[in-house]
């Protein structure tokens, strides 16, 4: 409860993490406010079908808020003049000068704060990806910004948890991306760091996951936990396995 | 779909010509976006498809002339390599995927007559007001963003037309994103006056693309942009990206190693849509050449190391050849730069 875990991936793709955190959150019985940058509702759709969770079905019940940032943006750019009577878009900050994540804050403790015929468990923010908000023009303070306002109303007012995932890279150029990783690495309670091979491409193993339990946050004066696996992607399932243990070596 | 441009973008130009033709052959509709060459101009060179008998008895006669010359030979040295198959250069004629073009021919008008091309030649849209709002983005990428939108729209790709008679897909062709004929100076400064131009109208363009049955290729000179964040971000942002090395005035064209090529291609990154995996090919190491008709991507083959002083300049590329060799793509891993086995 009221965790923050920090997806990262450096060289490698990740995202197989967050469609096993959308499902296992959903079918936990927990409300889900996913925040999809990336991709369109339909590819989280099919591969969360693969997983066993019907979004669609999750959105009808209302277990579900889903914002699809593809879609809302165009609506925003393309938008009639009338449909902006409505409710400010999450991504307002696109077409404005400011640079501040509010909207889109207002839009997740809005969708996770819980009304009276709820009854699910706890709730979830999950983003996918927080490093499009820099390509979009956000500034790295504001994107810190409105991740400490989603940590205070969810995890610390609600009892929730927080996922999100973030790229990065060793000598990476880009350093806004790099401050805001580097400072969502320091506050974070559970880092899944998944990383390319050092050796390059491999059939067998697709990569390595480094699984960081950040005990040292809890001021108790002993160190960060830190497990090291391998894994396998499937079509349905991703296997993980101890280093140098792959099913094909053995 | 997003290729990073070769030095003179020759290579490029080409491929790009190639998604196009490939359109006009499946019968969908073309929106060709350029600002430096008026896209009527671009149509016109189109390369001109292969009629299938034909080509497909030139690489039969190769593969047979290649076989009956080794079928004799068996391996004295290296005889635990006899069982393996032998390597297949090119893509295999059995499995028939897109067509083949025959670059020294430009296509013949009458393909154009049944589809739809759109073309948006920057100068000569500069005259109009943007409708939409401009989110400070580039004015030129505002009103590329627009065209395209409005085509998508009208013509009922993203499907707001049902009543149109037949689904059909909207292929798009935007050149040399990115470069000082688009009004952005990403290309030229170090510190440009607006870094997320571009990448915001990747982000747009993305959520039409989604939205609608269209697909798109843009060349990009990577080589030029100076800020290499940009080019992470819009890696993140595309769903394939496809590098082209030319040799031409490098060192490598001299190189004994590259003999056969005339560049290198570099998969950066490929698309992994509706499921948790992609399908990654056995192999990352792929050069292209330009033949007199035919322009080939194959596996990069390096010739054996048989003489016995090899000089300190061809060893020294034979390791960075080796570093090429074990990058993978972006959607599954690429190795450290740096390693020495």
């Amino acid at each position: 409860q009221g965790k923050f875990t920090l997806l990262r991936d450096t060289r490698t793709d990740g995202s197989f993490l967050v469609h096993h955190f959308l499902s296992f959150y959903l079918r936990a019985g927990c409300k889900v406010c996913f925040v999809a940058l990336l991709q369109s509702f339909s590819h989280y759709n099919i591969v969360a079908q693969k997983l066993g969770v019907s979004l669609a079905a999750a959105k009808e019940r209302g277990q579900l808020v889903f914002l699809e940032g593809l879609k809302s943006c165009l609506d925003l750019l393309f938008g009639e003049e009338e449909e902006q009577s409505g409710q400010p878009s999450p991504l307002q900050f696109i077409s404005e000068s400011t640079s501040n994540l509010k909207a889109l804050f207002d839009f997740v403790r809005t969708s996770l704060t819980p009304s009276d015929s709820d009854s699910w468990k706890g709730p979830v923010l999950l983003v996918d990806d927080l490093s499009i908000l820099l390509s979009l023009g956000a500034a790295p303070v504001a994107v810190l910004d409105f991740i400490h306002y989603c940590r205070v109303v969810v995890c610390s007012h609600l009892k929730g948890n927080i996922v999100v995932l973030v790229h990065s890279n060793e000598d990476s150029e880009d350093k806004e991306n790099e401050l805001v990783v580097n400072s969502l690495c320091h506050h974070s309670d559970l880092i899944l760091w998944v990383e390319g091979l050092a050796t390059g491409f491999c059939k067998d193993v697709h990569g390595q996951i480094k699984i960081i339990r950040r005990v040292s946050l809890e001021l108790t004066a002993e160190q960060d936990l830190v497990q090291i696996y391998q894994y396998k992607i499937q079509d349905k399932n991703v296997t993980f396995f101890a280093r140098g243990l792959s099913a094909a070596v053995l | 779909v997003f290729t990073e441009e070769d030095k003179y973008s020759l290579y490029s130009n080409l491929l790009f010509k190639y998604f196009l033709a490939e359109g006009v052959v499946c019968g969908h509709d073309l929106f060709v976006a350029s600002a430096k060459e008026h896209p009527d101009n671009i149509l016109k060179e189109l390369p001109a498809p292969l009629l299938d008998d034909t080509h497909r008895n030139e690489l039969g006669e190769e593969a047979t002339v290649v076989k009956s010359e080794d079928f004799q030979d068996s391996m004295k040295i290296a005889w635990r390599y006899q069982n393996l198959p032998k390597m297949e250069a090119s893509p295999t004629t059995s499995t028939k995927f897109g067509h083949y073009y025959d670059v020294s021919k430009p296509m013949s008008p009458e393909l154009f007559q049944s589809i739809k091309c759109h073309t948006f030649y920057l100068p000569e849209e500069l005259s109009l007001q943007p409708k939409m709002k401009t989110c400070n983005m580039n004015s030129a990428y505002t009103r590329l963003l627009e065209s395209i939108q409005r085509i998508i729209y009208q013509e009922g790709f993203d499907g707001s037309n049902p009543q149109k008679k037949q689904k059909n897909i909207l292929r798009i062709g935007i050149q040399s994103l990115g470069s000082m004929l688009w009004g952005d100076d990403i290309c030229s400064s170090d510190t440009p006056k607006d870094v997320h131009s571009l990448t915001k109208f990747l982000y747009v363009l993305r959520g039409l693309l989604r939205k609608s049955l269209s697909a798109c290729i843009i060349t990009v000179p990577a080589h030029l942009i100076q800020n290499k964040a940009i080019m992470e971000r819009v890696t993140n942002l595309s769903d394939m990206v496809v590098g082209l090395e030319s040799f031409i005035g490098s060192e490598r064209e001299t190189n004994p190693l590259y003999k056969d090529y005339h560049g290198l291609v570099h998969v950066h990154q490929i698309p992994r849509l509706n499921s948790l995996i992609c399908d990654v090919s056995d192999t990352k190491d792929l050069a292209f050449r330009l033949k007199r008709k035919l322009f080939t991507i194959e596996r990069l083959h390096l010739p054996p190391d048989l003489s016995d002083t090899v000089s300190r300049a061809s060893k020294q590329d034979l390791a960075e050849s080796a570093k090429l060799l074990s990058s993978g793509c972006g959607a599954m891993a690429i190795g450290k730069k740096h390693l020495d086995f």
